[in-house]
């Protein structure tokens, strides 16, 4: 039978060991703090991305509107911080002191009841994952049921990116507005603004994202995983061998929605701030395009795809700031074109078979090859 | 031909004024059709004449617009695919219907009747029954040699095999097949009429099919459907020589 190993191939195991080195290695020794943050930002995306891998690139269902679920987990993780920082004291020259800031412009004159329970710290990490998840149920179970699928489920997964959008902006008092909820100060007493702080929150984001990518490979390695990929090939098949599809639709809807939480929350943490400008189309296709320049069937993929793309996009917005948008469409359409499978595909095609054919030299000199497209 | 006397509980699926209509044109209409514990059924008749209308009635594609259909005392008009599935009806689909990314392992292993919940599916894991059981079904569809090749690439007469041995696992009391042997090759069909006869032993069958010969070889008997209707049913003998089949659809 197929032999694997465990969770990885022995190749794989070897990317995975060159991603941790590279992550938690490489990128800290040679950067500065004010990069690595910019790094760890972008590795947020990274966790967006590997969603896709899953519910995309395995499940053949493809989401235009995973923002919602990254910006609904950097909402909660706001929603702490900023009741956090508004502390009677801190804000004692607005006219309803306690409340953040934000309300007090719009005369909001208490704490909304919904706004409470992020006091606790615990509910807030229990509502980054479920508050996502919750929401992924019911707008899965709403159409997989009904059996929409395909372009009709991107269209509606967009709509719904555009509704939250507006809604965030048109409910400032409640929701911070267009600018989101800012000024972002302490997690439980720990200023996350200091360099220190910073370096910390890089190593648990690059933590998390190692172990979620260990988590979403243990999902493709599994059953489910195999089931995944019968039904993007053959839906009805699998309908007739007895498996309620939908089910198993909305199910990776939801992880993929979660798991896009949590790199929304560590975006919160490590950037400071979150405005509706994470949530809405823009972002949320940018995300797809992460993962499909990394390889939409590769999980180390999306992560270099989601490094490389946000990298390209700040060093070439900083020089031609209009020209950015013609550019990442430009790079979709051609990878897309000529690289359906991404970097991950290129890697495969082109990079494995030469490194097969140098490794004796290559092993001669007692050096690994470096087969990741890292630069 | 008609169950005159004989109470529904006899026969392990019985179809009652079976009608669905799709804008007014009834593609089934008013159908009844009776089959016996352990009867191979072959249903003939010209294009668009509802045959394989009636295969995705019975497994739950289509839904009736009126009539019921009872398998084993159960009503199926009322139960979701993957219900009637669970209950015991298996359905083969007219072109290969496979998992082509997958290996052939795979494809068996993923037909298996375990873990087909959710977190069934998590949980699953490959034990020594698993893989008893498709390399059991693998020998008899002459796939054994071929348990870690992708599916893609199997011939085409391999792939209809491929999908009959997914039903095989399943081990279903009923059995649907939609033309098996269609664009098979004469070796390959003569094999598929040797698998076809050892996996219909003790088994309900309904199969659609054009080869005449096939027919002849496999049926226990035949119903003749004409626009959405039964025209004729009995033995091929029977059926043969009667003069409305041969007129719309043997005499062609």
């Amino acid at each position: 039978m197929p032999t694997v190993g465990f969770l990885f191939s022995k190749k794989e195991w070897l990317y995975l060991a060159i991603l941790a080195a590279l992550l938690l290695i490489v990128l800290p020794a040679s950067v500065d703090i004010f990069r690595l943050n910019l790094i760890g930002k972008y590795l947020t995306y990274a966790f967006v991305a590997l969603g896709l891998v899953l519910l995309w690139g395995n499940g053949g269902i493809l989401s235009l509107g995973q923002g919602i679920f990254f910006g609904l987990g950097g909402y909660c993780m706001a929603m702490f911080l900023k009741l956090e920082a508004s502390t009677p004291e801190a804000t004692k020259i607005q006219s309803t002191p306690g409340i953040p800031d934000f309300m007090d412009w719009n005369q909001v004159t208490a704490l909304p009841f919904w706004w409470q329970p992020f006091h606790s710290f615990t509910f807030t990490l229990l509502a980054i994952i479920l508050v996502p998840s919750v929401f992924a149920f019911i707008i899965g179970a709403a159409m997989f049921k009904r059996r929409v699928g395909g372009v009709y489920f991107a269209i509606i997964t967009q709509a719904v990116a555009a509704i939250l959008t507006i809604l965030i902006i048109g409910q400032q008092g409640y929701t911070g507005g267009v600018n989101g909820i800012t000024d972002l100060r302490t997690l439980l007493g720990w200023d996350i603004r200091t360099d220190s702080a910073k370096l910390i929150l890089y190593f648990i984001n690059a933590g998390l994202l190692i172990g979620v990518l260990l988590l979403a490979q243990a999902v493709r390695m599994s059953k489910f995983g195999r089931l995944l990929i019968a039904m993007r090939d053959r839906e009805d098949r699998v309908r007739f061998s007895g498996y309620d599809v939908s089910n198993f639709k909305i199910f990776i809807f939801c992880l993929a929605a979660a798991i896009s939480a949590i790199g929304g929350a560590m975006f919160t943490l490590q950037v400071g701030f979150m405005s509706p400008s994470f949530v809405g189309i823009v972002p949320s296709i940018e995300m797809v395009i992460f993962a499909a320049v990394g390889g939409r069937l590769s999980l180390f993929g999306a992560i270099y795809g989601a490094l490389l793309v946000n990298a390209a996009k700040t060093t070439f917005s900083e020089s031609f700031p209009e020209l950015w948008l013609f550019a990442m469409g430009g790079l979709f359409i051609a990878v897309v074109m000529a690289f359906p499978f991404g970097l991950a595909g290129v890697v495969k095609d082109y990079v494995e078979p030469f490194v097969a054919r140098r490794l004796p030299v290559l092993l001669g000199r007692g050096r690994a090859p470096q087969p990741q497209a890292a630069q | 031909m008609q169950p005159i006397g004989q109470t529904p509980k006899e026969f392990i699926l019985s179809i009652d004024a079976l009608t669905v209509s799709f804008d007014g044109f009834k593609a089934v209409n008013d159908l009844s059709l009776y089959v016996d514990e352990n009867e191979i059924r072959v249903i003939i008749g010209p294009n668009g004449a509802g045959k394989t209308t009636v295969l995705d009635l019975i497994c739950g594609r289509t839904k009736a617009t009126s009539g019921s259909i009872k398998f084993e005392g159960r009503e199926l008009t009322k139960m979701r695919e993957h219900e009637i599935v669970h209950a015991g009806v298996g359905r083969k689909f007219q072109n290969p219907s496979i998992y082509e990314d997958l290996t052939v392992f795979e494809n068996l292993e993923l037909s298996f009747p375990r873990g087909r919940s959710v977190f069934g599916a998590l949980a699953f894991r490959r034990d020594q029954e698993v893989i008893d059981r498709v390399e059991e079904v693998a020998e008899m569809i002459f796939l054994k040699d071929q348990l870690r090749t992708d599916a893609a690439i199997l011939s085409h007469g391999q792939k209809q095999w491929l999908e009959i041995g997914m039903l095989l696992i399943q081990k279903p009391r009923l059995l649907m097949l939609d033309e098996p042997v269609a664009g098979m090759s004469v070796a390959e069909r003569v094999k598929t009429a040797d698998l076809l006869n050892t996996i219909t032993k003790n088994q309900s069958v309904i199969v659609i099919e054009h080869d005449m010969k096939f027919v002849e070889d496999i049926a226990h008997r035949v119903t003749v459907l004409h626009q959405g209707k039964v025209l004729s049913e009995g033995t091929m003998d029977r059926v043969k020589h009667d003069p409305k089949v041969v007129e719309v659809y043997l005499g062609h």
